[in-house]
């Protein structure tokens, strides 16, 4: 059904008895042409745009638990392309311009809000970085502005501007960034692929792989076996594990990271905010709540909930931006599992294993590459070779030299 | 919170410390082959379970410690210093 004002209203007039499930619960079948593990956004992303490409292929998506349960429903829904190592600038880049006609293409609301994505400075030598980043996102045609710290508080007038200890210079802002409801971004995705014929199927683990002569014949599951000559793995958070099966060695660490959510007040904020002294990203929500977070527990973990300490130094970095929000109360707070790459940079390649591919070392940033991600890793494997946007993010470029580490950080995946 | 047992200073809070990753890799000999190197530096087995790991005790003693944790339930099986044997369970 294509939903539309009109759909809408005749719902309404016939008392919303006529709506369908967005998608279907088939059971596994035997064989299909391509498998896709992993029902989190970008698995369900790439087999929409797989769908697209390829309309006769068969085409499953096996998830472990619910669509929507892992990573994609526990994001801070930030999107952006603010980054200045030219892969990742042209890469990130695609990706906004595929949220900027995201809703018209999957005929659902994923409420995509471009209310500008602030990264604010509070020093001399951070201004000079962050205006060569915001130069080299112009040169490759990406919006950006420098704004003095009068613009900043122009902008949002609850900051604080004059914080004792980290004064606000400015900020480097990035007007087409924003959020998006990131269920929505799932939902979408699943109904978008379902009704081209894709089989999402839920509550179906893989436990192995079955390769054979160095080419990948299908998967083993909770649900039984499924031969497939290619399978795309999409798992971030649990690649090691995929990895393993498939006894590939991946530069890759599993780590925490929390978000929290406020109590719902009256709007103070429609912009998404950074805090520059330390790392933490705040928006609101349309319901009223600031949903925000800030760095990993900073030790490997596949326990979706994180400690303390953590929590208290992100609390600490939300009151140092905005005072007003010190006597708000937090209404939720979680964690989701992290595929921590060495130079913070993902993977959307194939493997030494053949017909075997590979999408994962998200590290923070996986949301916001959910369309980009999936569109490439669709290409990847339907062309069995990477398109140019992706060319870079292989596994063997730790070994060659030709690591990607926008942040300069060194071989710590839990300092990315 | 973890709380881990310094060997020196006794049980103490994680945020006493800073995590200094896997302990179960140790560097190659000089003339090992690039490979070698690569997997030193790049390579981890990043179990879901037990896990060695180095904790730098960083707001006490200032000593390296081993820690036997599991990653999926956070639990502590044994610490040990630096240069000591660390009791590891035996499942893992």
């Amino acid at each position: 059904m294509r939903y539309s004002v009109f759909s809408l209203l005749s719902q309404g007039l016939r008392g919303n008895t006529g709506w369908k499930p967005a998608w279907r619960q088939p059971a596994p079948k035997n064989q299909y042409d391509i498998i896709i593990i992993g029902g989190g956004g970008h698995g369900l992303a790439t087999a929409y745009y797989l769908a697209k490409l390829h309309k006769r292929a068969s085409i499953a998506v096996l998830e472990k638990g619910w669509i929507g349960g892992g990573n994609v429903g526990r994001n801070t829904t930030i999107i952006r392309s603010n980054y200045m190592l030219p892969p990742n600038t042209h890469f990130y880049e695609h990706s906004l311009k595929l949220w900027e006609g995201l809703e018209q293409d999957l005929n659902f609301n994923a409420m995509v809000s471009q209310r500008g994505v602030l990264n604010l400075f509070h020093s001399d030598p951070q201004r000079d970085a962050f205006a060569r980043r915001g130069n080299a996102m112009r040169l490759a045609g990406v919006d950006a502005e420098l704004l003095d710290a009068k613009q900043v508080k122009q902008l949002i007038p609850v900051i604080d501007i004059d914080n004792a200890r980290f004064p606000i210079e400015g900020g480097l802002f990035q007007p087409r960034g924003g959020t998006v409801r990131h269920d929505a971004v799932a939902w979408g995705y699943a109904r978008g692929a379902d009704a081209l014929g894709v089989d999402i199927i839920q509550n179906c683990e893989v436990t192995g792989l079955d390769i054979e002569g160095g080419s990948v014949h299908g998967v083993h599951t909770t649900r039984g076996d499924i031969r497939a000559e290619r399978v795309g793995i999409a798992v971030a958070g649990h690649t090691s594990v995929l990895a393993q099966m498939a006894g590939i060695e991946l530069p890759v660490e599993s780590h925490v990271l929390q978000a929290f959510v406020s109590e719902g007040i009256k709007p103070m904020l429609d912009t998404v905010v950074t805090f520059g002294a330390g790392h933490f990203y705040v928006s609101q929500s349309d319901k009223g709540g600031l949903v925000f977070g800030g760095d990993l527990d900073r030790y490997n973990s596949y326990a979706q909930r994180g400690n303390l300490p953590t929590a208290q130094n992100v609390l600490t970095e939300a009151v140092a931006v905005l005072p007003a929000v010190a006597r708000l109360r937090l209404l939720r707070q979680w964690g989701g599992i992290m595929d921590m790459s060495y130079d913070g940079s993902p993977f959307i390649c194939k493997t030494p294993v053949k017909g075997l591919y590979l999408n994962g070392g998200w590290c923070y940033g996986g949301f916001k590459a959910t369309p980009a991600s999936g569109w490439c890793f669709a290409h990847t494997i339907a062309n069995d070779k990477a398109h140019d946007l992706n060319a870079h993010f292989t596994i063997d470029r730790f070994e060659r030299g030709h690591v990607i580490d926008e942040k300069g950080a060194g071989p710590f995946p839990w300092a990315q | 919170m973890h709380r881990i047992k310094c060997p020196f200073c006794g049980e103490r809070d994680e945020s006493e410390y800073i995590y200094q990753g896997d302990a179960s890799v140790s560097h190659p000999p000089f003339d090992a082959s690039i490979g070698d190197f690569y997997r030193y530096v790049y390579v981890r087995d990043n179990p879901k379970g037990w896990h060695r790991e180095w904790w730098h005790h960083v707001g006490g003693c200032r000593m390296w410690v081993q820690v036997a944790r599991n990653t999926l339930t956070h639990e502590i099986y044994a610490t040990a210093p630096a240069g000591g044997v660390l009791d590891f369970p035996e499942d893992a």
